[in-house]
This record gives C-alpha cells, structure tokens and sequence, in this order.
C-alpha cells in the first residue's frame, strides 16, 4: 500500500483553514447515532474524549488507571509552548512551526507542524476557560518562562506541575461529560486488541483487570491516545504501566508503525543507584539555566570520589572539566537535550563518572549561588566579600526558583544539592515515534486514529522541551474532532456495530490464547527477569549511540530473549483475578517485538539525526569533528513498518519529506 | 435550605454553633459563681435574679436545655456516623502522629462532661427544680451562698469536679477554636483567635476549679 | 538491612482478610518504598506464591496511585511524599513494619493493599469542572487578570494528587480535605464562580452519598497530606457549602 499523508494543497498557512472549510460535517442529531472509542486518558484522550462527548457523539473511555486523572501525562514537570506572543518578543505561529521543525532535525511533517503551531494559542484560551491555574504575574496576567534553548519566552506553566493541571483540566472536562452520560468510562481496563471489519476499526477487546474478564467493545471508529514505548528500556521517566500494547496490537492489525527509534533521552535524570531500581526521575531542564556541569580532569578524582575517598567539593575550578563550555563554547550547559545527554555519556565510558555505579555527572549550582548572592549582597547593601552571607543570600535565590525539585533530590538521594553538587545522568523520557498517521491522524487502518505520544507525527528526530503536551492537547482538542468527523460523515446511516460477527469472535479467541498461554506457562522466571534483560539490550546497544555491530547484534539477542520468554516465563495466580503479573507479562511480550523492530529501524537509518546517533554518520573533520551528521540526500523520509510476522522481517515504507518553505541545515552548537 | 441540617457540613456547622453558644453560656456562668468567692451578696443577688426571672426561667433555660441536648445528641448521632465510616479498622493507627489527643478524643472528653452533668442536675437543678415548683418553698433571696458552699463540703465531690473541669477544658481546647473553621472562618486572623479560644478553654475552667477549691476550704456552718 | 513485614493480604473485595508476616533480608537505604515491595514480590514470585498487589504507577509522586497505610500512617512516617518517595533509611535494620491498605467505607479493598477510590471520581462527576465547551476561543485566555495571590492559591488547592492519604488518616475517614481542595480551586477564579452555587451543593452531597464520615478538625489530613494541601480549603468550603444553602 502506497503511503498517502493526505495533506492538503494550497499554501502552507492555508492548509489548515481550507481544509477545514471543505471536510464533510455531521449533523447533531446524527452524531447521537455514532459510537467512537477512546483508548487512553492523558492529554490526547482526554481531551479528544471530552471534545468528541461534547460534540455529541457517543464516547466509551479506556485507561488501564484506576482513574482518568492517573494518565502520565500527570508527571510533565515544565510547561506547554504556545505562539501567544503575550511578551511582544517577536513569537509568531511561523517561529514555532520554524523551531519545532529545526529542533526536531528536519524530520517532521511541515504540514502537522505548522498545524500544531496554528492551533497551539487556542489550547491555552482553552484551558484557562476550564479554571487551569497556570502561574501570573503580578498584574494578573499569564506569566511565561524561556525553555530548550529556543529565542524566545513562549512557555506557559504552572509551578514544576504543568502537566498535572493539565491533566486536571482535560479530566474535568471528561466529568462534566461522564456525569451527562455522554463519556461511559472504563477504568482499569487494558485494550489488547483491534477489531476490524471490512478493513476498517469497528470495535477493540479489553481485559477487565479487576476481574479479568475479556470484553468486546464496538464503535464507528477506534482513537489510540496511548502514549509513548519509553518502558521497551525497563528503566524510563515513563510510568511503570506505560506501555505499547495499544499500539502494537493496532500494528498487528496493519497499522504502520513509523521511525521507531527515534527515542529523546533526557539529560538530566537522577541516577541509577542500584540493580532494584525501578524507574527514573526526571529533574526538569530549566535546573541547567543555572547549574553547570562538569567531572573531574584527572581519572584518579574520579575514582577516589566513586570509592567514596574525595568529595566534589574539594576538587579546586582547575581539577574540574566543565566538558559542555569545553566542547560547546556558543550554548555551554544549554546544548540541546540529545547533545547534553551524549556528552554525558562519552565522559562516564570514558571513566569520569562520578557515583558508585559510575554512571552519573555533576550538575553544580555554586557558581549560581555565588552569583545570586553576591548580586543581592549588593541589592541589600550588604557585605558582598562575606562568604557566609552571600552564601546564604544565595541559596535563598536558587530556593526560590527550583525549590521544589532541590527537595525531591534531597528525598531521593539523600544529599543537600545546596551543598554539594547533584548527580544527574541522561535518561529515557519520549518517543518521538510512534504508529504512523496521515494529515487526519488516520492510521494506515481505516477508522483508528492515534494521536499524541502514540502518533508519530510531529517532532520529527528530537522534540523540542514544552511541546510534549501542546501536542497532545492540540490533537486531542483540536485537529482530532475536526478530521475523525468527516470520516465519520460516511457512517450515519450504518447502525450500532454488532459484536457478535466473527471478527470479533476471531479477535476475542486471539486475545484468550494469548492470556491461556501466558497463565499455564509455568516458567521459572518472573515477568520482570526478561523486562530488565529487555532493558539492558536496548540501552547498551539501542541507546544514547547507536552502530550497525551492536544494532545487529541486538536483533538476534532480543529475537532469542523473546523467545525464552515464551519457554520460561512464570505468571503466578489466575486470569480472572486482578492479576498485575499477567498484565505485565501481555505488555512485556509486546515491547519484547517493538525492541526488535526499533533495532531494525536503527540500523536501517544510517544517519545520525536528532535523539538517534549513528557512530557511522558524524563530521569527520573541520571545526564540528565528531559531531552528528544528518543525511539529507538519502534519509529525509519518515521509516513506516509494515507488520508481517516477525519483527524483523516488517517492510519499510517511506514517506518522502518534503520541506517547501524551510531550507534546511546541519545544527551546530559550538 | 432544607437539607443543611442533613449534610455533614451542615451538621459540623451545627455544633460549631451549639458549642459556641454553650461556651457563652458558660462565660456568663462562671462570673456568677466568681462572685461566690469574691462578693457573696453579690453571688446572693444574682442568683436570685437568674433563678426567679421569669425571662430567665421560661425563655432561656429551656434554650439551654435544647442546646445542651441538641449538641450531645448531634455528637453522638456524628460520632456513630463517623464509625460506620471505617468498618474494618486499621491493626496499626498511629493517631498521635498527626493530630493532637484534644482532638480525637472529643467523644471521651464530651461523655465525662456529660457525666459531669448529670450529677450536676443531681447536686443543683433537680433539687432547685424541687424547691420552687414542687415544694413550692417562698423564695429567700439569701439563700443561694449557704447552699452553695455546703455543697463543696465533701472532698469526694471536689474531687469529681476537678477532673470533670479538666476534661471540659481539653474538650473546649479543641472544641472552641475549631469552631472557626468549622464555620468557614479561616484568615489572617485565625491564628490569634485560635491563640483567644485556647487561653478561654483553659482559663475558665481553672477557674470553676478555683471556686470549688476555695469554697471547700472555707465552710460556713450550717 | 533486615526487616520484618506485617502485610494485609485479601484474596479479592469479598474474601476475609488478614496480616501476614513475611521476613526480607538485603533491604538498601537507597531503595524506595516500594522497591522494597518490588523485592519481596520477586521472592514470592520464585517461591510459587502470590505476589502483593499494590496500586502504583508514576512513583514520582505526582499520579497519586500508591496508597499504603505504613505502621499506623498514611504514606509511611515521612511528610510531604508519596509512599513511591518514601525510602527505606527512613527506617531501622530490625525494624517491623506494618502495612495495610487505606481503609474506609468510601474505599472498599479489591485486593491486599488496593483499594477502589472511583467516589473521589464520582464527587468529580457531580461538579469538578468549569462548563465550557471546547471552541479554543471561548475568550482570550489575558483577558481576564486574576490577581496573583487568588492563582496561587488556586494552584495550590489544584495540586492535590487525589491518593486519598486524607481519607485514610482521618480518624472519621473524611474526604473533606480532598473535596474542600477541589471546591477552592474553583471558588478562587472567576470563571468558576458562575457555578459556584451549584457545584459546591453538589459535590458535598456526592459525597455525603459515598459513606464518608464527618469532618472534626483534627488536622491529620493537613499533616499526612503528601501536597500539602491547606486546611484553609475546608473553611472556604464551609464557607461556599453555607452560602450556597443560603441561597439554595
């Protein structure tokens, strides 16, 4: 099948507007006649659920939370972008489209982009109407911070918990609409298969996870809003449920699964402290606006501070190797996040890290405290040669600003980071892949749509900090009600989707074989011996940087461990029971296909753009030595897999990007 | 409107302002029976007017009554309600690290109060009940101070009020101050009135301790 | 270190329950809460028991998902965290710990330590929200100034994670705390007062109709809070609550 994006003629600031004059429109008292499923409760299905309700269509909301308001999406720390231009610093809907484009390494849709950008302002109308108490300032106005390196001020927030309101927002959105009967909403309820019929998405199985019952559920048209596949690497700022199971499934079912390995790996995470942790916490980028981040020069430093011998504090400015403004003298500490997080690595491998594990670099705030303070010594007509008091006059200002993350540090590591410098490696934070999507936000599959993390569509290699969430929103609010109602205008005369067809039985019997199978197993080991071993691979050889030996080599480790999996995995308990080990084993086996694909996916690419690193693909000489090199001529298209059995053997399929009003060039930070 | 008195925080508001009348109650109370130790004529005038004034008599006791029973009744009929709230309860409830004893012990501190006043009936209203409405004695303005004293002649008794006064001083450390809240009142002024409520809920029944104190060490002859 | 865990475990929501003790060995100080939990159902994994079930999901504290009850206090004995952030130094080698699941009527358990909190959601449909449709240019989003402090005070009241650790410490098992927050983001913007009257009658009547039990002042709910949360919430709900019946 030929990959159709579906975008619109007519000029790029047109398109949107045209194409919204032109689609189809159903009328109210035949949107009370069409069912629409809406697997997912964060940002985009949310949004999109309570959008869709409002509109009048019947909704029935998934989420495997025991709440809506549970969704990940909760966890965003910093803030959503929108080209409102509130502080006259020159922000337009072109400078958004142009920096989300750039930012994502001219590997995104122009078309999508420049949609997001347009309809970007409306979400922050939209959700202050909802009571979004995003943060002002003292005239009462929207106040807005500077994010990612980007040249202007365009980021709306709420303390440290802008995703949470937001999230909040588009959930009491959901109520009003829960509590009209429009929304049925299914908490605790895992999707593990698409229906189609006659070649379109008609209906999806669900597992009741309290009870364990398998349940078909049938509607016009099927949207994922499932998230990201971050979890594939075990360790994450994902949620430990965050999954790909939606996702996969509907890929199973001809979805096209595009650029898979385009994961972000945020740079400042905290660090792994041992073989129990489970998940990572993310510590917001803003921190690096004022901590600067070095290891020791001398390889001895390095290892009498792992044995606990030396403290950071002792080493003097000279035995220190502040390697960003060593390497990147024009951006220094704010390089973008996959430069941060590389440089990190390319330290710690050589063996300057800095914790037990060796896996961890300093983020140090002295220098911003000494700064600050000496500037309000001065402003408070106070000693500014006293160490102590600027010290202390200090640490207020850096309390001020980042308070809130300084404390859940010191919760966590159990270390002052006002007194001795944090400890931060990059971690796994977003997927910039995700199913494959046309202008509609239409799979390949007739009538399933996926939007937000889950879609592919718009950040291109790397996304830009704060654009998580407006696109999430935006889609969801936004583009989704418009494009999914003119596919819809074809089914008012179709009739309730009866589950009781073949298909549906075929789809039920799938899912039951699948969960028999994992339950009877009997294996020696736990669902999470493989997830780790999952997580290992993909991390040392899918990782930060990426060659086309280990790429390989991680196809055929991944293909074997899956296929251990299925000899030796032990799922205690039974199925019609809450069962959390069961649930895992059926979303481990999924990332235990997509690990394979996204090494596939890799070692295909051989490019290095945005979050991927291709150690083949770097400037061999000149000033930017070392550094990623995009392939233009042979790359500039978007990876969509066909499935067809093992992962290994998908068809790839290209959509062609084509750039029209953005010429495009090699970043460069020096 | 109608429902108020059926929702919780209708039935909270409800005895913040039963308990806030009884507090003013008891204020007016207490200087009454101050003036036993410091003016007994005084104690003797006032007792009479507040025993013989038909106002006082027919108007606001049976307002006291109905205040008294309303708020021990609302008390109970909550603290059931607040059970059957955690049917199974914990093995382990660590109360004390996040609540004062005051506070969660209001039901235990009400109860001795109630108790309290039950042999408070016993010692003073039932036996003036008696005396003026069914023995129908003529009224002796002077005789209000006698009769007072000689019943803080046994120390048993003395005894008794004390710890009955001590329980209705942690009831009202927590029960005053939290009316505020209760009905909505909380600013930049709560933490003073607060500070108010607890200096009163200690002072006024140290006080009626002081009385009955004295009065028992300084017995007039019968 | 080597501890000594006292579990509540419950086969399903109908089944009678009971505190089973378990001994786990090689606890770190780094570890979280529950990684420790992780640890010990890797053992009864291996050793063909049933692991514990718990309710988790972000553990960095802000999807309010986990919810145990950890020798006697909600989220375990530090403050301001989530049982997710509560780590195990907080703790002593030797130590006993007992841990049971939030209890109260508005929260039956499913199973072991997780409880069903779909009331909180329930209040939630009765009022939680600002009716307004999603057109994206209702108004802009500056054309209505709100002073500073009523926003940060709205935010504040906004942040609660809705885990029920007010419920759970509350010796009344009141959701006042949870409603009260809710009430007051709303109370404190403009554009929530329109429906200020209604939504305040409503959301106190949902949960009256959950089985959740009066508020008596205590102030545990403020202490075990994990956000924080402001008794001042409950006054101004109070407040609104009387307003509204007066004008009802």
């Amino acid at each position: 099948m030929a990959l159709d994006s579906k975008i619109p003629q007519g000029p790029l600031a047109d398109k949107w507007t045209n194409y919204k004059n032109e689609i189809n429109l159903v009328n109210p008292a035949n949107k009370r006649l069409i069912d629409v499923i809406v697997v997912g409760t964060g940002l985009a299905g949310g949004s999109a659920a309570a959008t869709l309700a409002e509109l009048g269509y019947n909704v029935k909301a998934f989420c495997f939370q025991d709440s809506p308001r549970r969704a990940h999406s909760i966890a965003a720390q910093g803030g959503i972008n929108a080209a409102k231009n509130y502080q006259g610093d020159g922000d337009s809907t072109y400078r958004l489209f142009y920096d989300t484009v750039k930012g994502g390494d001219y590997r995104s849709r122009e078309a999508n982009v420049y949609r997001l950008a347009e309809v970007s302002t409306n979400i922050i109308d939209q959700c202050v109407a909802q009571g979004v108490p995003f943060a002002r300032d003292y005239g009462g106005l929207l106040d807005n911070r500077s994010f990612g390196g980007v040249l202007v001020s365009r980021t709306f927030y709420a303390k440290g918990q802008t995703g949470q309101q937001l999230l909040l927002g588009a959930y009491s959105a959901m109520n009003r609409q829960i509590g009209r009967g429009k929304i049925k909403m299914y908490n605790r309820h895992e999707m593990l298969d698409v229906v189609k019929v006659d070649g379109k998405a008609r209906g999806i199985i669900t597992r009741n996870l309290v009870t364990g019952e398998i349940e078909r559920h049938s509607a016009h048209a099927v949207v994922l809003g499932t998230g990201g596949y971050g979890n594939v690497f075990y360790l994450s700022t994902n949620a430990m449920g965050s999954n790909v199971t939606a996702a996969w499934k509907a890929h199973k079912r001809g979805a096209y699964f595009a650029n898979p390995c385009y994961t972000q790996i945020h740079p400042t995470c905290i660090p792994v402290s041992g073989d129990h942790q489970s998940k990572l916490t993310l510590m917001s980028e803003s921190l690096r606006n004022d901590g600067r981040i070095w290891v020791p020069k001398k390889k001895e430093d390095a290892i009498a501070i792992r044995e606990g011998k030396k403290k950071p504090t002792e080493l003097s400015e000279d035995e220190r190797d502040y390697y960003l403004e060593r390497r990147y003298p024009a951006f220094g500490n704010l390089v973008p996040r996959d430069v941060a997080s590389r440089a990190a690595k390319e330290r710690c491998d050589a063996g300057f890290g800095v914790n037990k594990t060796g896996e961890a670099v300093y983020l140090d705030f002295a220098s911003a405290i000494e700064r600050y303070g000496k500037e309000q010594a001065y402003v408070q007509h106070k000693d500014a040669n006293d160490k102590a008091v600027v010290t202390a006059l200090g640490t207020e200002v850096v309390r001020n600003k980042y308070g809130n993350l300084f404390q859940m540090y010191e919760k966590i590591v159990d270390q002052n980071p006002y007194k001795t410098p944090m400890m931060i490696y990059p971690a796994v934070h977003y997927t910039m892949g995700g199913l494959w999507v046309d202008y509609n936000l239409q799979t390949s599959v007739e009538g399933l749509y996926a939007i937000g993390e889950a879609n592919f569509s718009d950040h291109g290699a790397n996304r830009l900090g704060a654009s998580a969430l407006m696109q999430g929103l935006a889609d969801g609010y936004f583009v989704l009600p418009y494009t999914i109602g003119d596919y819809l205008s074809h089914d008012i005369r179709t009739g309730p989707i009866p589950t009781d067809t073949p298909e549906f039985e075929e789809a039920e019997q799938n899912v039951r074989k699948q969960v028999d199978a994992l339950v009877n197993n009997n294996g020696t080991k736990s669902v999470d011996y493989f997830h780790k071993k999952l997580g290992k691979i993909m991390w040392n050889k899918c990782g930060m940087s990426r060659n086309a030996t280990d790429l390989q080599s991680a196809i055929d480790e991944i293909a074997e461990l899956r296929s251990d999996f299925y000899k030796e995995v032990r799922v205690p308990g039974g199925q019609n029971e809450f069962n959390e080990e069961l649930a895992k084993a059926l979303r481990v086996a999924d990332f235990l296909e997509l690990g394979e694909l996204f090494a596939k996916d890799a070692l295909t690419r051989n490019e290095s753009a945005g979050g991927h690193f291709r150690e083949e693909s770097v400037e061999l000489d000149g000033p930017q030595k070392g550094e990623a090199l995009r392939d233009d001529e042979n790359f500039t298209f978007v990876s969509a897999w066909e499935y067809k059995g093992a992962p290994k053997d998908a068809v790839l399929h290209k959509e062609e990007l084509e750039f029209e009003n953005i010429e495009l060039k090699q970043r460069s930070y020096k | 409107m109608s429902g108020l008195l059926k929702s919780s925080i209708g039935r909270k508001v409800a005895m913040a302002l039963s308990g806030l009348f009884l507090v003013v109650f008891l204020t007016q109370h207490f200087v009454i029976n101050s003036t036993a130790v410091i003016a007994p004529d005084t104690f003797n005038a006032w007792s009479h007017f507040m025993g013989s004034n038909p106002l006082v008599q027919y108007g606001l006791q049976p307002v006291l009554i109905f205040g008294v029973v309303f708020h021990f009744v609302m008390g109970f009929v909550l603290e059931l309600q607040n059970r059957k709230a955690r049917p199974v309860g914990y093995a382990q409830y660590k109360g004390s690290a996040n609540a004062p004893w005051t506070s969660r012990n209001m039901i235990l501190s009400g109860l001795v109060v109630l108790a309290f006043l039950g042999l408070h009936f016993y010692d003073f209203w039932i036996p003036e009940m008696i005396h003026k409405y069914v023995e129908t004695h003529p009224e002796d303005p002077t005789r209000y101070y006698a009769e007072t004293v000689h019943k803080f002649e046994s120390p048993v008794r003395v005894v008794l009020y004390v710890i009955s006064f001590v329980l209705l001083a942690l009831h009202l450390w927590h029960g005053f101050a939290s009316t505020f809240q209760s009905v909505g009142f909380n600013n930049k002024y709560s933490a003073g009135l607060s500070k108010f409520a607890k200096v009163w809920a200690i002072t006024i029944p140290v006080g009626f301790i002081i009385i009955a104190v004295y009065l028992h060490f300084n017995q007039i002859p019968h | 270190m080597k501890l000594t865990l006292k579990v509540w475990r419950q086969k399903n929501a109908t089944a009678k329950g009971s505190i089973v003790t378990y001994p786990i060995d090689g606890i770190d100080g780094d570890m979280s809460f529950l990684e420790m939990m992780d640890m010990l159902n890797n053992k009864l994994i291996l050793e063909g028991d049933e692991p514990v079930t718990f309710d988790h999901d972000c553990r960095e504290g802000i999807c309010g998902s986990c919810s145990m009850f950890i020798n006697g206090e909600a989220h375990g004995p530090d403050r301001l965290v989530t049982t997710c952030q509560l780590h195990m130094r907080k703790f002593k080698d030797g130590d006993t710990i007992t841990i049971e699941p939030f209890r109260a009527a508005g929260f039956p358990v499913i199973k072991d330590l997780m409880v069903d909190r779909s009331s909180f959601d329930r209040i939630q449909h009765a009022g939680g929200f600002i009716s307004v449709n999603t057109s994206g240019n209702t108004q802009d989003a500056n054309s209505i100034p709100i002073e500073k402090e009523n926003a940060d005070d709205a935010f504040a009241a906004a942040t609660c994670i809705g885990c029920g650790a007010c419920v759970a410490s509350c010796k009344n098992s009141s959701a006042m705390l949870f409603v009260g927050a809710k009430v007051s983001q709303f109370a404190l913007l403009p554009q929530g007062e329109v429906e200020a009257t209604t939504r305040v009658l409503n959301m106190v009547k949902q949960m009256d109709e959950e089985g959740f039990g009066n508020c008596t002042n205590t102030g545990a709910c403020e202490v075990e809070c994990p956000k924080g949360i402001s008794l001042e919430n409950i006054a101004r709900m109070n407040r609104e609550y009387l307003s509204a019946s007066l004008k009802g």
